[in-house]
């Protein structure tokens, strides 16, 4: 890393500061205003997609390890689960789709993590723009993972054989309400990513996390035949209802008592999670 | 409104900042003129970097208060953060992004347009001699390169007070200078800047004033002139050919100089501090007529320096205890005199 000045392998013209190049950019302009919160959290959500174009490989988890997910589970369960892998992938896509990307969204904390302990964040807070701004804007670029993800899975689902009956809108609306929730459910990783000493602690809590939240829900089989207690966790689970919402609008029709649930946890999430995250951020 | 304020620019009194157990900052007062580079020098763990972080409010004080600008930077760190720029020990920029990404990133956040951004971006890069590097990486920077687009993202919005966290550490000697003469400039156009180092010979080249700070309160205050005076403007490093005439060579030294001098574990090694009155032509003379008389009694010496007392030296004489660092600055080495 502590690379030195050779690193163009020839020789660079010797740089000389002039006082007069230095002068014309220190003259003092006028200040333009500050940006609104939302102007600012686009900007770092650019430099999010900035960071995906140079380090195109932090791809990987949206693309490879979703389509692992779908061929796994499709052949593994849906002969037992049902009459064939195809059938059952008519019911299992959405599921498998939502917990895929819940258990994608913990990267934010992860990347929140690395990304903190450089010296550029030392920089962003000392920024006179509106302070959730960095990590809404690192969330927005997280969007567009999830969104990816859901793609990819959708993709290998219809070459599998999924065939939605809610038609292209129905999907769209599901990968909607999947994206809402992703977005809530992220600020837990933030602040999680804030608190937590090193990347590797915060996969830990994530995974501790992660498994009984996607496992211990609808995802892989109706909760019917689960004992009494299971069943119980299991209807409270903020992801059941995300999937029984997701489910029902790639199928066509409307839960609406799935998605208002889906979205007072949301608002939860960010309720809890985002106050503690901002209260972190300004006070380490 | 006036961008320029006159009076001070920072004021901290009785900082307070732990870690646990180690207290970082443990009491600093500092009083920083506005238009002036200010050094705080200091060796490694000395809560240098605590109290500039406390000052650009990334941490909160424990106890104490600290005004930037007459703003408190913690009641109203919104203020201040509009007025300061960080340019941190380590890069400040992403490294995963180009120059010109990292400038223009910066543009925008700090309430430019898309066009206004780009056009700052690539003056700044001009300026600083990054044109051809601007769509490289940051991270495939040389260490001044990097430096460099560094402090540019710094003046990106010509901040009223600029803090440089050890600004040449692990630099060479020509990027060094570069850096000197960027802070120079700026703090012409009218920014104060407040610098750490463990320098010396860095304070002393750039700063007008320069507080000395140890286990986190200030040990020592004053111009540099002021500071070495009070351990002695220079020091005269001898190695003798022959260890049997050192005690001789010890007595006439301290009666040319009339100061105190040191045996070193080296057997053939004398140190003395010279020119106590901070004027370095005193010190040459001295250490001349040194020479001279030793020449006189015939005794033989293989190595000679003159050297400006060292962070170490500075240390010794202002705590009793030695810096925690290696900082043995002699940049005045004569080969010299058989």
């Amino acid at each position: 890393m502590t690379d030195t000045t050779t690193t163009t392998g020839r020789a660079p013209a010797v740089y000389v500061p002039s006082a007069e190049a230095l002068a014309t950019v220190l003259a003092p302009g006028a200040r333009p205003p500050r940006p609104s919160p939302l102007s600012a959290s686009l900007t770092f959500g650019w430099r999010a997609l900035l960071k995906i174009k140079h380090v195109p490989e932090q791809l990987f988890d949206v693309t490879a390890f979703p389509i692992i997910m779908v061929l796994m589970f499709t052949y593994l369960f849906g002969g037992a689960l049902a009459d064939s892998p195809r059938d059952y992938l008519q019911f299992f896509l959405p599921g498998i789709m939502v917990s895929s990307v819940v258990m994608i969204t913990m990267y934010t904390g992860v990347g929140l993590n690395a990304d903190i302990e450089k010296g550029v964040f030392d920089r962003i807070r000392t920024l006179p723009v509106w302070r959730p701004a960095a990590l809404v804007g690192m969330i927005f670029g997280d969007l567009l993972r999830y969104v990816l993800a859901a793609t990819v899975m959708l993709a290998v689902g219809l070459v599998l054989g999924f065939r939605p009956d809610g038609g292209p809108l129905g999907v769209l609306a599901g990968i909607g309400l999947l994206v809402v929730f992703s977005f809530a459910f992220s600020w837990v990783w933030t602040f999680f990513g804030l608190v937590l000493r090193s990347e590797k602690s915060v996969m830990g809590v994530s995974m501790m996390v992660l498994f009984p939240l996607t496992f211990l829900s609808n995802v892989f089989v109706d909760p019917a035949t689960m004992p009494g207690w299971l069943q119980a966790f299991v209807k409270a689970n903020p992801v059941t209802h995300l999937v029984s919402a997701v489910r029902a609008a790639m199928a066509g029709t409307t839960d609406m008592s799935a998605i208002s649930w889906m979205l007072v946890w949301s608002a939860v999430f960010v309720g809890v999670f985002g106050t503690l995250t901002m209260y972190r951020y300004n006070r380490r | 409104m006036s961008r320029r304020t006159t009076g001070l620019a920072v004021e901290a009194e009785g900082l307070k900042r732990s870690f646990g157990e180690t207290r970082a900052l443990d009491g600093l007062d500092l009083r920083v003129p506005a238009g002036t580079v200010y050094g705080v020098l200091g060796p490694n763990g000395a809560g240098k970097t605590t109290a500039v972080r406390v000052l650009a409010t990334l941490l909160r004080p424990d106890g104490g208060r600290a005004r930037v600008f007459g703003h408190d930077v913690v009641t109203d760190a919104d203020a201040v953060r509009a007025r300061v720029s960080l340019t941190g020990q380590y890069a400040s920029v992403d490294e995963d992004l180009t120059g010109t990404e990292n400038l223009v990133l910066l543009g925008r956040l700090l309430g430019l347009d898309k066009v206004a951004a780009r056009r700052r971006a690539e003056a700044l890069l001009t300026a600083f001699g990054l044109t051809e590097a601007a769509g490289r990486q940051v991270k495939k920077y040389s260490g001044g390169m990097r430096r460099r687009v560094d402090i540019a993202a710094s003046i990106l919005s010509t901040p009223d007070l600029l803090f440089l966290d050890e600004p040449t550490t692990g630099l060479d000697p020509r990027s060094r200078n570069q850096v000197w003469e960027i802070v120079r400039a700026v703090v012409a156009h009218g920014t104060t800047v407040l610098l750490t180092t463990q320098y010396l010979d860095e304070a002393d080249q750039l700063a007008g004033r320069i507080a000395v700070v140890d286990h986190g309160r200030v040990i020592a205050e004053g111009t540099p002139g002021e500071l070495k005076s009070s351990v002695g403007s220079g020091t005269v490093h001898l190695r003798l050919r022959d260890p049997g005439r050192r005690p001789e060579a010890e007595r006439l030294l301290h009666a040319t100089l009339g100061v105190p001098v040191q045996l070193e574990p080296d057997p053939v090694v004398l140190t003395a501090r010279v020119g106590g009155d901070g004027t370095d032509l005193e010190a040459s003379e001295q250490a001349a007529r040194a020479l001279g008389e030793l020449s006189r009694a015939g005794i033989v010496v293989d190595d000679f320096s003159l050297g400006q007392p060292s962070l170490d030296e500075v240390f010794l004489a202002l705590t009793d205890h030695p810096a925690e660092t290696d900082g043995t600055e002699r940049d005045a080495h004569l080969e010299a005199a058989r």
